[in-house]
C-alpha cells in the first residue's frame, strides 16, 4: 500500500504539474514539440530521482546527528544544500548532454539549465523531508515524481503539436489556447484522485 | 548560537560545495567537448552586445552561424568595417557587404505641434498607453513619446524631446529592437546614408491631418514633382525612397520647399527639436 502511494500516487493522483502545479515553466517552455519534450523528461526524471536520492542522504545522515552527546540541528540549512545539491546535478547533465547529445542540448536551450530553480525538483526534495522518508522510499517518490512530470509534459506537447493545426480566433492563439488545454488536463487528473 | 552547529553549517555547506565542485570539475574534464576555435575567435572580434541585430540568439550564436558560413560577418549591425574586416580576414572569407541601417522616427509631432486628444496618466510606456482608447496623442499614427522605445534600446541611442522619440544617429547602429517595439509602428530601419526624412507616418485625409497636428505631410506632392526618383507619394503620405541610386541630399530641400515642414533632414530635425521646439514652418 505505502508503494502504491508513492508510485502511482506521485506520477498520477498527486501529479507535480497537473494537480499540484510545480514545474509549470518548462511545462510550457518546452512543449512545442514532442521530441524536445522527450528529451526534457528525460533529464527531468534522471535529475529528479538523483537529487532525492541525494538529498534524503543528506537529511538522514548529514542535518541531524549527534556529537560529543549533543544533537545537532541542522535543518535549517535544508533548502540552500538541496539547491546546490540540484544545482551541481543539473551542471553535470548539461556537460554530459553537450558531449553526449548535442542536438538535444541545442534544442533544450535554456530550459536545461532552468532545471536547476524547476521547483519540481526542490518540491521532490521538500516532500521527501518533510514526510521523513527512507532513502529508497525517497528514491522511489522521486523517480515516479519525474515519469509524472514526464507524463504531463509528453501529454501536453502531443496535443500541442496537434493544436499547431487548429486555428483557434486570433485572441485564443498561441499560449492562451495552451493555457486552456492544460486547465482541462488538470482537471482530468482529478479523476485519479481517491485512487490511494 | 550554538558554536557547534555553526561549526556543523559552515562544515556542511562547506563541504558540500568542495565535494561537488570537484565532481563538476572531473564531468567537466572527461566529457569536454571540444568547441571550435574559429567560434571562439570569431566572438572575441565580436563587440559582444548580444543586441540580437543579427537574428541571432546573441553574438555566440551569430560567431557560429559566421563560422558555419550561414551568415558573413558583415550581417552584424554593431561592428565597424574594421571589425567585420579583421573577421573575414581571420576566416579567410569575405565580407560581404553591410548596408548599414539606422532607426528613423518617421514623427515630428511633438507637444507644441500635436495636441493630446486625452489626459493620460498611466504607466509610461507606449505599449500600455495604446490599449488605452489608442493611447493620448491626437494623431493616431504618430510618436506616443512615452519611451517604450527608449527602454529597450541597448545602446542608449534614443531620447525622448518634447514629448517625441529622437533617434541620436551617432549612436543607432540599426539593430532593430526599438522597431520591434514600438506599438505605433513609427519607427522604421532605412538606410543609414540617408539625411532626408519624411517625419510624417500618418495615411489619413490631408485636413484631418491639419487638425491635429501642425507638421503633418500633407501630401502636396513638390518634392515627388522635383525629385520623382528620391521621394514616393502614396495618398497623403510622401515617402523618401530609400532604395534610390541617389538619394536626397540638403540642398534638395531649399529647392522642394516642404510647407509644412514634414521633410527635413535628420540634422535640422534634431536641432529643432533640441533647440527650438517652437518652430512653425506654415506660418511663412
Amino acid at each position: 500500500m505505502k508503494y502504491l502511494e508513492l508510485t502511482v500516487g506521485a506520477a498520477l493522483v498527486y501529479n507535480f504539474v497537473l494537480t499540484r502545479f510545480l514545474g509549470i515553466c518548462p511545462f510550457l517552455g518546452v512543449s512545442r514539440q514532442l521530441s524536445t519534450a522527450m528529451g526534457m523528461s528525460g533529464a527531468v526524471v534522471f535529475v529528479m530521482t538523483v537529487a532525492s536520492f541525494c538529498t534524503s542522504c543528506i537529511y538522514n545522515y548529514l542535518l541531524k546527528f549527534t556529537l560529543r552527546g549533543k544533537s545537532i540541528d541542522l535543518t535549517f540549512l535544508q533548502v540552500l544544500v538541496f539547491i546546490l545539491v540540484i544545482a551541481a546535478l543539473v551542471q553535470v547533465i548539461e556537460i554530459v548532454m553537450q558531449k553526449a547529445t548535442p542536438g538535444l542540448y541545442q534544442a533544450l536551450g535554456i530550459y536545461l539549465p532552468l532545471i536547476t530553480t524547476n521547483c519540481a525538483v526542490l518540491g521532490a526534495a521538500t516532500l521527501n523531508f518533510n514526510a521523513n522518508r527512507s532513502i529508497l522510499d525517497a528514491t522511489i517518490f522521486g523517480c515516479f515524481s519525474g515519469i509524472g512530470f514526464a507524463i504531463a509534459l509528453l501529454l501536453f506537447a502531443s496535443l500541442r503539436e496537434k493544436l499547431e493545426l487548429a486555428s483557434p480566433p486570433k485572441a485564443f492563439q498561441g499560449i492562451p489556447i495552451g493555457l486552456i488545454t492544460a486547465g482541462i488536463l488538470a482537471m482530468a487528473f482529478v479523476g485519479f484522485s481517491g485512487l490511494c | 548560537m550554538d558554536m557547534d552547529v555553526i561549526a556543523g553549517a559552515v562544515l556542511l555547506m562547506g563541504g558540500a560545495g568542495i565535494l561537488l565542485g570537484v565532481v563538476i570539475a572531473l564531468f567537466a574534464r572527461f566529457f569536454k567537448t571540444p568547441s571550435d576555435a574559429r567560434v571562439d575567435l570569431v566572438l572575441e572580434l565580436l563587440p559582444g552586445a548580444n543586441c540580437g541585430g543579427c537574428g541571432k540568439a546573441g553574438c555566440a550564436d551569430f560567431a557560429r552561424s559566421v563560422v558555419s558560413g550561414e551568415n558573413p560577418p558583415s550581417r552584424c549591425p554593431v561592428s565597424s568595417v574594421e571589425q567585420v574586416n579583421a573577421i573575414a580576414m581571420a576566416l579567410g572569407i569575405t565580407a560581404g557587404t553591410q548596408g548599414r541601417k539606422r532607426a528613423v522616427v518617421r514623427c515630428g509631432g511633438d507637444t507644441l505641434q500635436v495636441a493630446d486628444k486625452v489626459n493620460y496618466n498611466g504607466v509610461a510606456d507606449c505599449v500600455t498607453a495604446s490599449l488605452v482608447t489608442g493611447g493620448p496623442k491626437g494623431c493616431r499614427y504618430g510618436c506616443l513619446g512615452l519611451g517604450s522605445c527608449v527602454n529597450v534600446c541597448p545602446f542608449g541611442a534614443i531620447e525622448i524631446v518634447n514629448n517625441l522619440a529622437l533617434v541620436h544617429r551617432e549612436l543607432c547602429v540599426g539593430c532593430g529592437k526599438c522597431v520591434d517595439v514600438c506599438p505605433r509602428g513609427v519607427i522604421s530601419l532605412v538606410n543609414a546614408e540617408a539625411e532626408v526624412h519624411v517625419y510624417c507616418n500618418s495615411p489619413e485625409k490631408a485636413p484631418e491631418k491639419r487638425k491635429v497636428c501642425k507638421v503633418g505631410c500633407i501630401g502636396c506632392r513638390k518634392c515627388a514633382k522635383y525629385a520623382p526618383d528620391k521621394f514616393t507619394i502614396e495618398g497623403f503620405l510622401a515617402s523618401v525612397n530609400y532604395e534610390a541610386q541617389v538619394l536626397p541630399v540638403r540642398e534638395d530641400l531649399d529647392n522642394i520647399k516642404c510647407p509644412t515642414g514634414a521633410l527635413l533632414s535628420a540634422e535640422e530635425h534634431h536641432y529643432i527639436e533640441k533647440h527650438n521646439p517652437a518652430w512653425e514652418k506654415s506660418e511663412k
